[in-house]
């Protein structure tokens, strides 16, 4: 592959990362979100690939594969049994923060993002380690929408963007930290799904909703 | 000031003045047609620009020299713009107004006479859609500056005709992700600049939902033609511009009549597709809360910033 052609598709992965996040943050319903959260899934084992492509890594191959089939494949398909399970509640009506606003504060973000990684860049100057900047506003992105959503699952989305912005900072800066490592971190995600998707559907079966707030007050 | 450039001026200047109301009109058939309906054909705003401009212009009494004066500034910018932007050649006639900051001050200019205008009635509606405008433009401003800004930065110059014909030297550099998100910005923006759906809906007078036509209420014959005219001119400059930043190709680069020919044709076609594809799209869409207008832009202005962000910090291919 010619060093054009990867920073090109280097780029456009990360491209696709930041605009799906900004997705998420932007749309209501919930189906759209999961949906974009794919997308996101896709986004991350491109860049994955574009890397082990470059480096001609057969381990960081099998590395975006088993990214592809966790986030684009497995994470959505339960989040969607999470959202089927839910019922009626099929739309972020009210954030803590409203959509425009929140839309603002990620422009900041962006810029905190590229901030806080200027010092990272500096240590070694690459194409990959450039774009770290995206997996850092990835990860400020998605803390911003665990943090103000109410809904029990956009903030699961929330916390699987933070998730997929470590992701992609770890890849980006050391090209892979090793297949071990990633299969038990990519295990715990999982776990933490399963675990959140059955407290969300016993605190919908106890209260008959999933609005994190209902939870600051003591019911019978 | 070059041949290039003066004899693109003049074709650009027939082109966006005569071809302007055709472009409505296509894009009303279009509507029309997948509707179901006949429709009027594609000369018909050229007929009521006709009727219109015979008719003596009335105004509103205690209305000031600002009412009057609205219309001109309105036409009078849009043919400045017409005229520098590179939509048929990439020279231009007067190279320093064909910078993006002049251009994009142009035509907000434009904007803010016509909202100063309504204002100027005293009525109800004027206020009311001169205070909307305001809202809309107030993000849509710096989404447009910032969107084509973006594009600037990698050839270091905002002459819109240098950005032109950077993109023309390496046509890589249109599915770079800056590109990618400075487009869609720019296509949200200049749908609501130019109140199409579903930002606003050029066809009703529903007064609980118009922004355009609440503040041109009360123009009437030959005022009304020029604010008429000077939307649809508006229209195929911002389609144009669109067109020519993203998909420069076809543009002329040398003052020879085959180039310029296919400048020509290359201009009508693009803004003609992009024309069909608005009208077709809003076939399809609702006009959205007023209050949700302002998260559509924002959105749209975070995707330029966004765009500007990648340009100085990603990595450029070589």
């Amino acid at each position: 592959m010619s060093h054009d052609l990867y920073v090109q598709l280097l780029d456009l992965a990360c491209g696709v990362l930041l605009l799906t996040a900004v997705l998420v943050l932007w749309r209501r319903e919930l189906a759209v979100i999961i949906r974009v959260f794919a997308l996101q899934g896709l986004a991350l084992a491109a860049l994955v690939a574009v890397l082990a492509a470059h480096e001609g890594s057969i381990e960081l191959g099998a590395v975006a594969v088993g990214i592809l089939v966790l986030r684009a494949g497995v994470l959505p398909a339960l989040l969607r049994r999470a959202l089927a399970a839910a019922g009626e509640e099929r739309r972020e009506t009210r954030p803590l923060v409203n959509v425009a606003s929140s839309l603002l504060a990620a422009a900041v973000l962006t810029l905190l993002g590229y901030a806080v990684s200027q010092p990272l860049v500096a240590l070694a100057p690459s194409p990959a380690t450039q774009a770290v900047a995206v997996g850092m506003t990835v990860v400020l992105i998605g803390f911003f929408v665990l943090v103000t959503r109410r809904r029990a699952l956009s903030q699961l989305v929330g916390f699987l963007l933070m998730d997929n912005g470590i992701t992609a900072v770890g890849f980006l800066t050391t090209s892979g930290v090793g297949l071990v490592v990633e299969l038990g971190v990519s295990l715990d995600v999982l776990l933490a799904v399963l675990v959140l998707q059955i407290l969300t559907t016993r605190m919908r079966a106890t209260f008959g909703d999933t609005d994190l707030d209902e939870l600051r007050e003591l019911h019978d | 000031m070059n041949a290039l450039g003066v004899i693109g001026g003049v074709l650009q200047f027939v082109l966006v003045v005569a071809g302007s109301p055709f472009l409505v009109g296509v894009m009303r058939q279009v509507r029309a047609r997948l509707e179901g309906r006949a429709g009027a054909g594609i000369g018909q705003p050229w007929r009521d620009l006709r009727k219109l401009l015979r008719k003596e212009s009335i105004t509103p009494r205690g209305t000031s020299e600002v009412f009057r004066i609205a219309p001109l500034v309105l036409v009078a910018t849009t043919v400045v713009v017409a005229i520098v932007a590179p939509f048929v050649t990439t020279a231009s006639a007067v190279d320093s107004v064909a910078d993006l900051f002049a251009v994009v001050a142009l035509l907000a200019l434009g904007t803010v006479a016509l909202a100063l205008a309504g204002l100027d009635t005293g009525t109800a509606f004027g206020g009311m859609g001169a205070s909307r405008e305001m809202t809309i433009i107030a993000l849509v401003e710096p989404t447009l500056l910032v969107s084509i800004f973006a594009l600037s930065v990698r050839v270091g110059s905002t002459n819109l005709g240098a950005i032109v014909t950077s993109t023309l030297q390496d046509p890589a550099r249109v599915i770079s992700p800056v590109s990618l998100l400075a487009a869609v910005a720019l296509v949200v923006v200049i749908i609501a600049e130019t109140g199409r759906l579903p930002v606003d809906n050029p066809s009703t007078h529903l007064e609980l939902t118009m922004v355009h036509e609440a503040m041109i209420l009360e123009y009437a014959g030959r005022d009304l033609g020029l604010v008429e005219w000077a939307s649809a001119m508006r229209l195929t400059a911002f389609l144009g511009l669109l067109a020519n930043l993203f998909v420069p190709w076809g543009i002329a680069t040398a003052a020879t009549p085959v180039a310029l020919l296919a400048g020509v044709a290359a201009f009508v076609i693009k803004v003609v597709l992009l024309g069909v594809l608005l009208s077709a799209g809003e076939v399809f869409l609702a006009k959205l809360r007023l209050f949700r207008v302002p998260e559509l832009l924002a959105g749209s202005f975070l995707l330029s910033l966004l765009a500007v962000t990648a340009s100085f910090f990603l990595a450029q291919p070589h």
